[in-house]
């Protein structure tokens, strides 16, 4: 019998600009709160896994071992685009659920300030120039921006509009009020790295980037770390009340890639991995959609979030414009979603960012989300996508105990 | 030493473009159940056969999905429309050309066709051949 697992400590530093922090020192602050959050230390940890996406060569784990404490245990260094923060923690949630270990570390950190636009480019041609082809489509210029986009804006753009032209209703305006709505509930966090409300008529007047998101309808690049601990529940059992009653249960953890489809080669197919992790996700842990209290999900983009609604089922097939219409996704709504302001105002440090909404739905669930508390929540569900493609999709309840 | 006489007159941007009279795009199609690719696969995607066929692409299609890219990375000129093409089955990227980059003038649902244009002519003279969409 696979063991229950549990979150014992979990934390996020502010997202932001960190200008004084390197990865190490943003992942030590992350990680020592959460093992100060669990009332554990790196002396109990059997496993740690450990994401930094943008020097995924560098050994980050172990660095970060040596900064808050070097014990000999296994570092799985992970690396999954956007999902690599849900990556570690599902690591260390296997090891733990296996029975190899009681306790595991995971760690997800990014420097991201100023990075400016991800995916994209391509290296220019030198001058004297001759063509020549190169590449798996033989080539001879770069093709970003010549044969469709890869930047991530208008990647995300597309898979707005694919749905729109699927089912209709997908406006610019209507895409907007989804980033109206984020905005919103950002004031609320504190740990937010822009916390401002903007009016639709701000939002759709802004800077466009690739129609139809214009700036603040992009996820904002900063720099953050999340880091969770996490325990079998027979260790939980010999622990405190008090670490028993805060500890969060894993209901379910899942991980999918994209499975072969018609098109996936010319634009990322984002819906299908999100709806299969979604229902292995509800059978695991015996829940369903309308069970949710609140969702975390991955509105890298605000035409992102619109065919999340659909793929998670938190609406009927189709009818996510309805569903976003309908108010239920407001933080006052049926079913809360990004209260936490999400990717757009929250920040997306890539690697904290799969860490750092399980954080948030925890936060929720121990009753400590202070003005932003979601009252009475039981169940939440975290989810996130990395282009290319991983989904992480984790539903966590609050403790019995 | 290079002989710039022999050189092509045309070479086409990516090796699934075939130029010539009637331009139009190749893909490697698997013998086993269809699934196209635009570049090579050792096993089908799908479901995992190893035989492969090319496979002429219709240059007619409808525009599935589009975006208006105002930003880009250092060097890629904007304005552009990047589009999702279905073509008779066969989803194609590519660009909206030939119309204006705005709301008003690229629909989701529009009929297009393949068509083509140079990207300029290197020190041997030969002339570099793209492809994108224009409104049919």
């Amino acid at each position: 019998m696979a063991e229950n697992v549990y979150i014992l400590g979990i934390n996020m530093t502010k997202f932001g600009k960190h200008a004084d922090k390197d990865v190490v020192d943003l992942g030590a602050e992350a990680a020592m709160a959460a093992l100060a959050d669990a009332g554990v230390t790196m002396r109990e940890m059997g496993i740690l896994a450990a994401g930094n996406l943008m020097n995924a060569g560098a050994g980050f784990g172990q660095r970060l071992q040596k900064q808050i404490g070097q014990t000999g245990i296994p570092v799985y260094n992970v690396a999954n685009a956007c999902a690599t923060g849900a990556t570690a923690l599902r690591t260390v949630i296997m090891a733990v659920k296996s029975g190899e270990v009681d306790y595991g570390l995971a760690v997800g950190v990014e420097k991201l300030a100023g990075a400016g636009l991800l995916g994209g480019g391509g290296s220019a041609k030198k001058d004297g120039k001759v063509w020549e082809p190169s590449g798996r489509f033989g080539a001879v210029a770069p093709t970003d921006g010549r044969i469709g986009t890869d930047a991530m804006p208008g990647t995300f753009a597309q898979v707005g509009m694919e749905y729109g032209h699927k089912y209709g209703g997908a406006s610019f305006e209507l895409f907007a009020k989804i980033s109206e709505k984020n905005h919103a509930h950002s004031v609320l966090n504190p740990l937010a790295a822009y916390s401002k409300r903007f009016t639709l008529e701000e939002i759709m007047g802004d800077m466009m980037i690739a129609y139809p998101n214009t700036r603040p309808m992009c996820s904002a690049n900063c720099d953050g770390g999340a880091a969770a601990v996490v325990v079998s529940e027979s260790k939980l059992r010999t622990l405190s009340l008090e670490q028993q009653r805060r500890a969060i249960k894993i209901s379910a953890s899942v991980l999918t890639t994209d499975p072969y489809e018609e098109a996936c080669q010319v634009l990322p197919n984002v819906n299908t991995l999100t709806r299969n992790a979604a229902k292995i996700a509800y059978e695991q842990a015996g829940v369903g959609p309308e069970d949710l209290n609140l969702v975390e999900l991955h509105d890298c983009f605000a035409t992102a979030e619109l065919v999340h609604y659909d793929n998670l089922m938190l609406c009927p097939e189709g009818g996510a414009v309805d569903f976003f219409n309908s108010g239920a996704p407001w933080r006052d709504g049926s079913t809360p979603v990004n209260v936490s302001g999400g990717l757009q105002s929250k920040g997306h440090p890539i690697s904290a960012t799969g860490i750092a909404n399980i954080w948030e739905v925890c936060h929720h669930l121990r009753g400590e989300a202070g003005p932003r508390q979601i009252e009475g929540a039981k169940v939440g569900l975290a989810h996130v996508i990395g282009l290319g493609s991983a989904c992480g999709v984790h539903i966590l309840e609050k403790s019995a105990a | 030493m290079t002989d710039t006489a022999a050189a092509p007159a045309q070479v086409p941007l990516v090796d699934y473009l075939v130029l010539g009279d009637r331009p139009h795009l190749v893909a490697h199609q698997c013998t086993s159940c269809g699934a196209r690719f635009f570049d090579r696969r050792n096993a089908c995607a799908g479901c995992f056969g190893t035989s492969f066929e090319p496979a002429e692409v219709a240059t007619e299609g409808e525009v599935r999905a589009f975006t208006i890219v105002t930003f880009a990375a250092p060097g890629v000129p904007v304005p552009f429309v990047s589009a999702i093409v279905d073509c008779g089955g066969t989803s194609v990227r590519g660009n909206i050309i030939n119309t204006e980059p705005d709301p008003e003038h690229v629909k989701l649902g529009m009929q297009v066709r393949l068509a083509t244009f140079s990207l300029g002519t290197d020190d041997n003279g030969t002339e570099a051949i793209g492809f994108g969409f224009e409104p049919a």
